[in-house]
């Protein structure tokens, strides 16, 4: 279950990082950055969420003691 | 704006032109090889010191020189080359797919590849896929192929020390290098860069590589928020400094660009259509097949070595391609005399002309012509060196490590060598193979499509990951499959490589790596599914 929660989060993600929605948009953000370039950035820090929360959730303990020769 | 165009202008008489750079260039190349010489003196003599660390490296080290083997000077350069010629979308295009991606190559493939190899003792690529799939035949076959795409990447590295080099040492020695236009040669550079790599990958292998690379990776992501600040202070401010930027390099819609500039009339397409922008994020897919980043996976001290790695890689790509691509944006300003107006050559030419050959000088020409500090331009350039050279030396050591124990010890036997013996086989072979790119840089450095060439090696690398992921998660991934993988992406690869010429090419806006990773996926799939699976005792040893 875990894992396949994972595998749509990563799905969501490919998808997200389409922004469709983004593509004309020439706003700037906090007055420098353009959208499409900050929406992006934010992506990157929400990736970096999501892979702390797959280290933390689904990190495979059992692999590493097997490396070490420990089964 | 004109006045900086102006300051860029050479003069009438013969120039006094600083050799502050290169004395700053010249310190960070001591520096460097002081700290890894002196890691090399942590080098406990055996070969498993040698090829991996002796799985050693922490966290910290290990993010660094993954993180520093993975970017090479494109991250600082070409980042912001590309954004002045196709505009905001290059950070989505490579740099936030990237970062998402290349954590999962992490995750899903570099743990259990070090777990598997930790266990089994392997240190390279082949050994593992040998084994895995029960034939030395494989390794035979996917041997040339890695080899083969290694070494444009490893060229375009020490070729683009020559790019950078020659130009900011331009009339800095006029009476040594008179032939030269007073510029330090390309021989020359090559055997200093060279020269510096191969000194402390001989002496310490992989371990003076980790220290090395983690010093180099913090040089250039520091330098690249240098350039950042002093450009933006300069244009009055990040709101100042966007304004000025074309606009139409503000969104991803194609559009087409006309350029009037002295040199005469171009025409530029900015943007990204759909489908690239889509099929280019099989291209991070790369890190899960290059044979010297699996190599720096083999130095881990242990499996949570990883989560650093795996949490901050994204973090890391945000920290040094946002300011970069700020930088291209701005560039389109600072380097045009007025937005949409006159365009000075040097610019049009970048626009609409060499693409590959000449982003990198959007980043340096920015900083010309705004700061003219030969202090920071020093810096700067050490800050690019830094990234070449921080995948340089993985490359080679990485290709001596495979020539070492994939023909040689393979094939006599390793009981015919004392440790030692191996160890200085390797070193024989990372000498060899320094001399040879150097030497092949050297006659292929006029070559405008040597550039281009990365792009197809990243795209091997890329269809091949299926090969690697199969491995490591279906137990009916055979050897036939293997085979039928590997030769699938190969020709496919190769056909659409002639096709395009070696340069940049896609099939209706696809790009040819989704094609050929597809090609290999299903080909390996469709032959596993009618030959004969693997043995039991395959399946134990790699699925715990």
């Amino acid at each position: 279950m875990k894992n396949k929660i994972i595998i749509a989060v990563f799905i969501l993600f490919a998808v997200l990082h389409q922004d469709f929605w983004n593509w004309d948009n020439s706003n700037l953000v906090f007055g420098f950055m353009p959208s499409g370039l900050a929406y992006h950035a934010g992506f990157s820090l929400v990736a970096v969420i999501f892979w702390s929360l797959v280290i933390k959730f689904a990190w495979p303990t059992e692999l590493e003691e097997w490396a070490d020769g420990k089964d | 704006m004109i006045s900086f165009l102006s300051q860029a202008a050479p003069p009438a008489a013969a120039p006094v032109v600083s050799t502050t750079p290169i004395i700053v260039l010249a310190i960070y190349l001591c520096l460097l090889l002081g700290l890894a010489l002196f890691s090399g003196r942590l080098f406990r003599g055996t070969s498993k010191d040698y090829f991996v660390a002796s799985h050693s490296i922490g966290p910290f080290m290990l993010l660094m020189s993954v993180f520093g083997t993975t970017m090479t000077a494109f991250a600082l350069v070409g980042s912001t080359g590309k954004t002045f010629q196709a505009g905001v979308g290059t950070y989505g295009l490579m740099a936030s797919s990237s970062g998402l991606i290349h954590a999962a190559c992490f995750f899903l493939i570099g743990i259990k590849v070090w777990a598997i190899a930790k266990r089994h003792g392997y240190v390279t690529q082949i050994q593992f896929f040998r084994s895995r799939f029960e034939s030395n035949g494989l390794g035979y076959v996917l041997f040339p192929i890695l080899v083969l795409l290694v070494v444009p990447y490893l060229l375009i590295g020490v070729i683009g020390s020559y790019r950078v080099i020659g130009p900011l040492s331009k009339g800095m020695f006029p009476d040594a290098f008179a032939a030269y236009g007073g510029s330090i040669p390309s021989w020359l550079t090559g055997i200093i860069i060279c020269g510096v790599v191969l000194s402390y990958i001989f002496a310490g292998g992989s371990r003076a590589a980790a220290w090395a690379n983690t010093f180099q990776t913090l040089v250039f992501m520091a330098m690249g928020m240098l350039a950042f600040y002093l450009i933006s202070n300069k244009l009055g401010g990040l709101a100042a400094a966007i304004e000025q930027a074309n606009p139409a390099h503000l969104v991803r819609t194609p559009s087409e660009l006309e350029i009037v500039g002295k040199a005469g009339t171009s025409v530029r397409e900015i943007g990204f259509p759909y489908l690239t922008f889509l099929t280019y994020m099989f291209i991070p897919l790369s890190v899960g097949m290059f044979p010297h980043l699996f190599q720096h996976w083999l130095t881990a001290k242990s499996a949570k070595s990883f989560r650093l790695t795996v949490i901050a890689h994204p973090l890391c790509i945000a920290i040094v391609w946002v300011p970069c691509v700020l930088i291209g944006l701005w560039a389109t300003g600072v380097l045009s005399d007025t937005p949409g107006e006159a365009w000075p050559p040097i610019a049009m030419k970048i626009m609409g002309g060499l693409p590959d050959t000449s982003v990198g000088a959007v980043l340096s020409l920015t900083l010309k012509f705004l700061v003219s500090n030969p202090i920071i331009v020093g810096l700067v350039t050490a800050g690019i060196l830094a990234a070449i050279m921080s995948s340089l030396d993985s490359q080679f050591l990485c290709l001596g490590t495979m020539f070492t124990n994939d023909i040689v010890l393979h094939k006599v036997g390793e009981d015919r060598f004392t440790d030692k013996q191996v160890v200085l086989i390797a070193r024989c072979f990372v000498v060899a193979i320094v001399l040879v790119t150097y030497t092949l840089s050297l006659l292929l450095e006029k070559q405008q499509n040597v550039f281009d060439l990365a792009i197809w090696a990243f795209s091997g690398f890329a269809a091949l990951t299926a090969l690697v992921f199969a491995a490591l998660y279906w137990k009916g991934a055979t050897k036939a499959g293997a085979y039928a993988c590997v030769i699938s992406v190969a020709v496919s690869w190769l056909y659409f490589f002639i096709k395009s010429g070696g340069h940049e090419y896609t099939v209706g806006g696809v790009m040819p790596v989704a094609i050929c990773f597809a090609v290999g996926a299903l080909a390996m799939i469709v032959v596993s599914l009618f030959t004969k699976k693997p043995s039991d005792e395959t399946i134990r040893k790699f699925f715990p």
